[in-house]
């Protein structure tokens, strides 16, 4: 039974995560993501599935929680915004050091410091280079509906116990904020079914204790653990790589966008058509792995390529990692909160490439 | 020749019958890192006993701390997790949200329950999360060479206080456990030491009760020890404890603060 519903970004995503089986939500109020703590309390998540919900009293409690709970082998999510992201950074860097799987959500708003309210995508170097201390990454999955908001969910679970690892949702207030139509998918079972041997229960006779951390003061064996570390990100380089392309087949010119950026390039890419303009929309899905191939393989049949951003150009040192110098690369970006129009876009793309 | 008699004397006195005491298959056979004369051995020895004689092994998870105790984990031979600085009481919030049914239990020191991690112990602590908390309170920050703690006392010398602490420039020292007995969500809040065998009973008799109260599901039980830190302080193991009932206890006195819910009337507290 197709399940179709008007929902917020936030919305969807917090009826997502009861639906995909979450065990346990830890949370803490920050505008533009409070939805997702109140749908959920409205819910009555421990009624309906047995889920745990939690408003702890910091963000920085909240992730640690996220990091006990994970610990149990459990699904479990937190959500934040920017500023609250970066109170998590600590423990999202315990998470990924200890190799505990699990979700959580930004909804990105203007920074630097207390910042703005309003959307924004400047915290693309945060989820994807690291963020915290140490040398981790995380799956990074950038929503551009609110349908992906709920079907990232589903799948940010999944890849999150893959990889034993952090998934990040990397959305914005207008991703998080906007009403559109939803399909859900139909409810999940709670319990989980992978390998949870690692995971502590309670040590029995019949194994040795199973010991969560990120410290080891030996550093010949804290050199391996990072080993196996970068070894798993490398595996999620080769396999997890997603994205999206518009029109991109006889394109000359190339829009490299994401989340709702990249919606707003569709309506240039549109009106670049119109005028007679070969323009193609790369949609990267995984921020972290990012797609270099796909722009690498795209960049010999292209004059120009357009970055756009909400921040202050992010994504484009990644964007010009992919073309190596082949090809010009250029931005277009809006700060604080403020959005471009498709047109704006346009007239940057026609501006920097001379067309 | 001397090693033969001793061995043959070794064996006439090691053997089932003439045994007393047995060390808990719950202490792992790695050498303790602390310092000798420390009460963290202890402390653990008796933790990882009740754990033993309750048989819960299969059902108790701990929660390691940052400080000295950063390593618990490898001594204690239950399943556990470690948290980051000052934020076990979160972390145990999520392990025992998670399994309800189980043993869960946290290890702290001074600076990490009392300093970075006050706002994870009190918030936890008014929750009334059905967790045990441990908090090893020498009055220093042992592991990182002997500054001053949120427990330090007025006028005690530190490496970061090494003319006494001035309560005009620094401060006071907090008494955490006064302050978390007056919450509604705490059941069993108690001050004990283990310094003498006598405070090592009491101790370990708190201790079977902060596990057992999680049965009754009725808010957390938390128990602080007041220990010693003779290196830190600059001391003699010996002189280390005389120091401690002389100066910590005025201040950190042992005893119950509040059983079953309810506060313990001033009068009836012993020493």
């Amino acid at each position: 039974m197709a399940d179709k519903k008007l929902m917020k970004g936030n919305e969807a995503f917090a009826e997502a995560a009861i639906r995909a089986g979450c065990d346990a939500y830890f949370g803490y109020p920050i505008t533009p993501q409070s939805e997702v703590m109140e749908y959920l309390a409205a819910q009555q998540p421990h009624l309906r599935t047995g889920m745990v919900l939690l408003q702890a009293e910091s963000e920085v409690a909240a992730i640690n929680m996220v990091y006990g709970a994970a610990g149990t082998g459990k699904k479990v999510m937190t959500s934040s915004s920017s500023p609250g992201i970066s109170l998590k950074q600590e423990g999202i860097s315990y998470l990924a050091g200890s190799q505990l799987p699990c979700l959580i959500l930004n909804v990105m708003r203007g920074g630097p410091g207390l910042g703005t309210i309003q959307p924004s995508q400047s915290d693309y170097f945060q989820a994807t280079k690291g963020g915290g201390h140490g040398d981790y990454r995380m799956i990074v999955l950038a929503p551009a509906s609110v349908q992906e908001m709920a079907d990232f969910v589903k799948l940010g679970f999944e890849l999150a116990f893959k990889y034993r690892n952090p998934v990040m949702m990397l959305s914005d207030g207008i991703i998080g904020q906007m009403m559109e139509k939803v399909e859900m998918f139909e409810q999940m079972p709670r319990a989980t079914e992978f390998d949870q041997r690692w995971v502590t229960t309670g040590k029995t006779p019949d194994r040795e204790r199973n010991v969560i951390t990120s410290l080891d003061l030996d550093p010949a064996r804290h050199e391996r653990h990072n080993q196996k570390l970068q070894a798993k990100y490398q595996l999620m380089r080769e396999n997890e790589v997603r994205f999206e392309t518009i029109a991109c087949d006889d394109a000359e010119y190339l829009f490299v966008a994401y989340g709702s950026s990249a919606r707003i390039c569709q309506k240039s890419v549109k009106l670049a058509r119109e005028k007679g303009i070969k323009a193609g929309l790369l949609r990267p899905i995984t921020l972290f792995p990012f797609p270099y191939d796909e722009i690498d393989r795209l960049t010999k049949q292209l004059k120009g390529i357009l970055t756009v951003e909400l921040s202050a150009g992010q994504m484009i040192e990644d964007v010009k990692l992919a073309t190596e110098g082949r090809v010009k690369v250029a931005l277009h970006n809006r700060m604080g909160g403020m959005v471009p129009s498709p047109e704006e876009v346009l007239d940057a793309l026609i501006t920097h490439f001379s067309i | 020749m001397y090693m033969e008699a001793y061995n043959k004397i070794l064996e006439e006195i090691i053997r089932e019958e003439n045994l007393v005491y047995k060390k808990t298959a719950l202490m792992t056979d790695k050498p303790l890192s602390y310092c000798p004369g420390c009460g963290h051995g202890v402390a653990h020895r008796v933790i990882m006993e009740v754990i033993d004689e309750m048989g819960i092994q299969a059902e108790t998870i701990g929660v390691a701390p940052v400080g000295c105790s950063v390593l618990a984990y490898e001594f204690m031979n239950i399943d556990m997790q470690q948290a980051s600085h000052g934020r076990a009481p979160a972390v145990a919030t999520g392990i025992k949200r998670c399994w309800p049914e189980k043993y869960v239990f946290t290890y702290q020191g001074d600076g990490d329950l009392a300093a970075i991690g006050t706002a994870e112990t009190i918030h936890a602590c008014n929750r009334g999360e059905n967790i045990a908390i441990f908090f090893i309170n020498n009055g220093i920050y042992g592991m990182t060479g002997g500054q001053m703690a949120p427990t330090t006392l007025p006028g005690m010398r530190s490496s970061t206080t090494p003319y006494g602490r001035d309560v005009a420039l620094m401060g006071n020292p907090l008494k955490m456990t006064e302050l978390v007995a007056m919450l509604p969500g705490t059941y069993f809040v108690a001050r004990h030491s283990v310094h003498t065998p006598l405070a090592v009973r009491k101790f370990k008799k708190a201790a079977r009760m902060a596990f057992e109260n999680q049965k009754l599901k009725k808010g957390v039980s938390f128990i602080e020890v007041v220990s010693n830190c003779n290196s830190g302080w600059k001391m003699t193991p010996n002189d280390a404890n005389k120091w401690m009932e002389a100066n910590m206890f005025p201040f950190f006195p042992p005893g119950d603060i509040k059983i079953n819910g309810e506060m313990v009337a001033k009068a009836e507290k012993s020493e």
